[in-house]
């Protein structure tokens, strides 16, 4: 199981949580088990191409991942943010 | 007598739904209904008289379609948001940035709404807006890149800002798009084709042409279906079906005010009965009430002649503007006006115009109005 990091923005979908966990071998795995679990959660990070939202932001641990393909390590944490946006 | 009314507000930072007495002189207010959510549009289904979408983005999240068939007090997110196909080319590939408008589908097809969104695509929903398709036939026309460029539009993205079905005809249609124009389909969104003449698009080099117009609002009269009314970035127009040929009327406008503004509404029992709300459209387009004076104008002859309609509205210093889908009628008789302002207010008319009354002040700007009975 991966923790996984929910910013206020996507608490709807967890019920309040903003530690959750999911399971997956790569972001875009860890990301599809969150959508599987909690509904509608991840076309509101990531679009169609399959690239992270532009005012969304997406870290393993330290580390920006802007590609969903980067594999996960055990022990890592994913850490998904709602950057900047204007006003 | 009137009736109670309630009005649908769709906002740049949530909804907001306002219900009358019989009178419309007291409001219960319920809201705001996602708080902080960019709203561009809140529907309700004329077939069912219940079900309500929301077409709702934020500053940080990817946008989505919100349904409530309890009056707005509980909503479920659509499982299908409208999303273009996955490209071969992620890098290019187009990503729906908001839905912007909704749009019932025919009285015969309960369940089919149909979606415009930023960049320009057009989605159906044939579960009542649950799940949503792309329209191969407009986006992926052989001919989408010409109609829609991208980096064109509008400061806030580009367009697909309207879809209109013929109340006779379920298979005919209109969009209107801010980089294309007007297009039209005959066999239900399969094919389409520009519907532009001599319309103007004063910022391309050539400027009739055959598409590339930037088309603000597009209403059918509803008492005359072949009869279409534009508010365009370059004017107010006129078409007659079976002609394919616009008339400006807004020639007819007074010189000083100009022909400029976002939205055009139909009278729904007179087709020569149209009112606009004109906003700044000179040197570097303030888009404002021109001369800070806000009015509506109302013609009552096809365009031929404007009469101004400001009584109620602020006489100087009112510099606001009304969107797209932030000006309605309902079908009363006479028929009440509903307009919401970029500066977040909510003024209403009950004689046609001649004069208006504020209901509400201080709400995040407002990006659409919507008037329907009480449920």
């Amino acid at each position: 199981m991966t923790r996984v990091s929910i910013p206020s923005q996507l608490i709807s979908y967890t019920g309040g949580e903003t530690r959750v966990e999911a399971v997956g071998a790569t972001v875009d795995e860890v990301l599809r088990d969150l959508d599987r679990l909690y509904p509608g959660l991840r076309f509101r990070v990531v679009d169609e191409q399959d690239r992270v939202r532009k005012h969304m932001r997406v870290f393993v641990g330290q580390d920006a991942a802007r590609d969903l393909r980067r594999p996960l390590a055990p022990g890592d944490e994913v850490l998904i943010f709602g950057a900047l946006s204007g006003g | 007598m009137p009736e109670p009314v309630q009005l649908l507000i769709g906002a740049r930072k949530g909804a907001w739904i306002y219900r009358s007495d019989a009178a419309r002189q007291r409001w219960d207010v319920q809201g705001p209904i996602f708080l902080g959510h960019i709203v561009s549009h809140l529907v309700l289904d004329p077939r069912d008289g219940r079900t309500l979408l929301m077409a709702a983005s934020t500053g940080h999240l990817g946008p989505t379609i919100f349904r409530s068939t309890d009056d707005g007090k509980t909503w479920t997110e659509a499982a299908q948001p409208p999303a273009f196909g996955k490209a071969a080319d992620p890098e290019q590939g187009r990503a729906v940035d908001r839905t912007f408008w909704l749009e019932p589908g025919h009285a015969d097809e309960p369940g089919v709404w149909w979606a415009g969104t930023s960049p320009p695509g057009l989605f159906v929903s044939r579960d009542g807006g649950a799940t949503w398709d792309g329209v191969a036939g407009f986006n992926d026309n052989p001919k989408y890149y010409d109609w829609c460029p991208p980096d064109t539009g509008t400061p806030d993205g580009a367009l697909l800002n309207q879809v209109r079905i013929d109340p006779r005809d379920p298979s005919h249609m209109y969009v209107a798009t801010s980089t294309g124009g007007v297009f039209e389909s005959r066999d239900q969104a399969a094919s389409w084709a520009p519907l532009n003449r001599n319309v103007e698009a004063n910022f391309l080099p050539d400027p009739y042409p055959e598409y590339g117009q930037d088309a603000h609002y597009i209403a059918l009269s509803p008492a005359r279906p072949d009869r279409i009314y534009q508010q365009n970035h370059c004017g107010i127009y006129r078409l007659d079906k079976p002609s394919d040929e616009w008339l400006r009327i807004g020639k007819a406008m007074p010189p000083e005010i100009g022909d400029i503004g976002f939205t055009i509404i139909a009278h729904p029992r007179e087709p020569d009965t149209a009112w606009v709300f004109p906003m700044d459209g000179t040197e570097v387009w303030p888009r404002t009430s021109p001369g800070g004076r806000p009015a509506v104008y109302r013609t009552r002859d096809g365009g031929r002649s404007w009469e101004r309609q400001d009584v109620g509205f602020p006489a100087e210093q009112g510099w606001f503007t009304v969107k797209r889908q932030a000006f309605c009628a309902d079908e009363g008789a006479p028929v009440s006006l509903y307009l919401g302002t970029t500066g977040g207010e909510l003024w209403m008319s009950e004689d046609e115009g001649a004069t208006w009354r504020q209901i509400a002040a201080h709400l995040p700007e407002i990006y659409s109005v919507v008037a329907t009975p009480v449920p």
